[in-house]
């Protein structure tokens, strides 16, 4: 197992070091010369070259290189064109609510998807196994930033249910204000015993979460059921069927349990998509974090903005497929064996 | 020769996933009205010249009639032309996108997976650091530097898509190179450029027809999602993606402009992933016995 944490690690790194340079590639090689768009449109021949030489895009790639490696390491992730905040620190303010709107779509995600593909693995090849298969092909095709303006509609705009954007009433903030703890508006107000706060949180919360759950939905659910199909038709299933226990418990018990891992890891490939979904949505339902960071510094072409954003959710990919891959080996002996 | 003995097997077992998975039809009815739209846009669409730079501020944002059946846009197009010359994008830049990731995956995958050793090595944890990416995320962040364009936007999926495919052929070619007949073709003294391609590549490819069918859809819904976000199409291209945004600001009076673009997008992602859950079904051997 050591010796199996220890390749794993290292190899994390390895990728991790990979991405800052694709990272850099993108800031600074591709964008042509961004001493040129630092100087501004009307700049002359000595402004620009000012500008290359304040950037420091005139000395050699190495050593440009070595430099972001370092700014990186540091912390200096570069200063937001449009905020004129440190990138990371923008960062740091936005990802909680992200974070708290993708894991409301995952916990949605999951319980919707596993009883529908248990459902539709229970009864193959039945009308309820077709319509399930449909309707999580429907949740993995659908174009989100488009779903979530036809749901603010139907729901917020036509039949006033749920409240049209935001993450809470702003009125509340004067009878009830939110005592900001985590930065996720409904943890905050649970923790705090802020129920009128936490009821309009948690009403803020429905529409986007249920959009981004849409993916999450039909992953979960097309994969239980391939996996609890694939499950059924190993022996010692077949043996616990032949002995008698009713097929509810043969499906729910004994094929799920071996499916869960897959299920599971899937999960946290899903996490990441739903992640970068949000960036469709956020913006859509004026919701404070990554995504509508990330849709504000592409209006305004905010490199630094756009790359340490993509850096970060990298590095925030490849720490969780570390952890699933580590849990998996530890629950599951043969993994580490390849 | 070997082509045909090869593919014979593939046609019937398609032909029997179609009988047993009744979605395949569905799908491929849906993908062909997709392609015929696309190729005849000229004749169906009622108003040809909207779907460039016409406009009409006699008429912005009127609701469907017989005249306009998706109604018009914020500046008096007609929404239903639109949708259709819409067809003749996104499933074009989804086959360019595809194509060039498969003219850089699969030599890649070929060699890292036939030769091993150092090129393996390197080849993979290249591709590791492409796939350490949502490829969303690391499309926008290229289109985002590049200039605003559909050129761009078709390059910058394509590089987040092809290291998937290279994995996909490395994993195939690294076990069927172990093969004995690779071995026999190796003793015979052919020459190894028609061992990778006469043997180790036609063997290796099923679960790449597979997943490039698959990902069809993802490439429509990943391209119209960065038109969304203002990379890529830019305003008289009738991409589906950038009218959805553009309908936006006038959604809560005027519904149509933005319901009919996505609901072809939804139409035409949903048309090629259930084709491809079928021809996985037919093609992938290890899934039949799983009725």
């Amino acid at each position: 197992m050591t010796r199996y944490v220890i390749r794993r690690v290292a190899l994390a790194l390895v990728v991790v070091t990979g991405v800052v340079i694709l990272t850099f590639v993108i800031a600074d090689v591709v964008p042509g010369d961004p001493a040129a768009t630092w100087a501004g449109p009307h700049a002359s021949a000595a402004q620009v070259a000012r500008a290359r030489q304040y950037l420091g895009l005139d000395k050699p790639l190495p050593v440009r290189i070595a430099r972001y490696f370092g700014g990186i390491l540091t912390g200096n992730w570069g200063i937001s064109v449009h905020t004129h905040n440190p990138v990371l620190s923008d960062i740091g303010t936005a990802a909680p609510a992200t974070l708290e709107l993708v894991i409301a779509a995952l916990i949605i995600g999951a319980a919707v998807g596993i009883p529908l593909g248990l459902a539709a693995a229970r009864w193959p090849g039945s009308i309820l196994d077709h319509v399930i298969r449909v309707g999580s092909v429907l949740g993995v095709s659908m174009p989100v930033f488009w779903f979530a303006l036809i749901l603010q509609l139907i729901f917020a705009d036509r039949l006033r249910l749920l409240p049209v954007a935001g993450q809470y009433d702003p009125n509340l903030i004067f009878t009830h204000p939110l005592v900001a703890r985590t930065q996720m508006p409904v943890v905050d107000a649970a923790i705090s015993g802020n129920w009128p706060m936490f009821g309009s949180t948690l009403s803020h919360l429905i529409l986007p979460a249920l959009v981004v759950a849409a993916y999450p939905a039909g992953v979960v659910a097309r994969m239980t059921r391939a996996q609890v199909l694939d499950t059924l038709g190993e022996t010692h299933v077949q043996m616990v069927r032949s002995l008698g226990f009713p097929e509810r418990t043969v499906v729910s018990t004994f094929a799920l349990k071996l499916a869960w891992n897959p299920v599971a890891a899937t999960l946290a490939l899903v996490f990441a998509y739903s992640l970068v979904n949000t960036f469709l949505v956020e913006s859509i339902f004026d919701w404070p974090g990554l995504g509508s960071y990330a849709a504000g510094s592409v209006a305004t072409l905010d490199t630094p903005a756009i790359v340490g954003v993509t850096l970060f959710v990298a590095i925030a990919y490849v720490i969780c497929n570390l952890v699933v891959d580590l849990v998996q080996a530890a629950l599951d002996p043969r993994i580490r064996l390849t | 020769m070997t082509a045909l003995t090869v593919r014979t097997p593939r046609v019937t077992a398609l032909r029997r996933a179609v009988r047993a998975n009744p979605l395949i039809t569905v799908g491929g009815a849906i993908a062909a009205l997709i392609f015929l739209v696309a190729v005849f846009a000229p004749l169906l669409a009622p108003y040809p010249a909207d779907a460039g730079s016409a406009t009409h501020p006699e008429m912005t944002l009127l609701p469907p009639s017989l005249h306009h059946l998706f109604g018009t846009d914020q500046v008096g197009r007609d929404v239903f032309s639109r949708v259709l010359y819409g067809a003749r994008i996104s499933p074009v830049i989804a086959v360019l996108v595809l194509f060039i990731a498969c003219a850089a995956g699969i030599p890649l995958g070929l060699a890292a997976g036939y030769f091993g050793g150092a090129a393996d090595e390197v080849i993979m944890r290249v591709t590791d650091v492409f796939l350490a990416f949502p490829s969303l995320l690391l499309a926008l962040a290229f289109a985002a530097v590049l200039p605003p364009s559909l050129t761009s936007l078709t390059i910058a999926i394509a590089i987040t898509w092809w290291p998937w495919y290279t994995r996909l052929i490395r994993g195939q070619a690294a076990s069927v190179a172990g093969r004995p007949y690779v071995e026999a073709c190796r003793a015979l003294g052919i020459p190894r450029r028609r061992i990778l391609l006469r043997h180790v590549l036609p063997n290796s490819v099923t679960p790449l027809i597979i997943q490039v069918s698959l990902d069809f859809g993802g490439v429509i819904l990943t391209a119209s999602a960065l038109s969304f976000l203002g990379l890529g199409a830019q305003d008289p291209t009738p991409e589906w993606g950038l009218m959805v945004a553009e309908g936006e600001n006038y959604f809560t009076t005027a519904w149509w402009v933005v319901t009919f673009p996505g609901l072809a997008i939804l139409l035409a992602a949903l048309a090629f992933t259930l084709l491809g859950d079928g021809l996985r079904d037919a093609l992938d051997p290890r899934r039949l016995p799983s009725r």
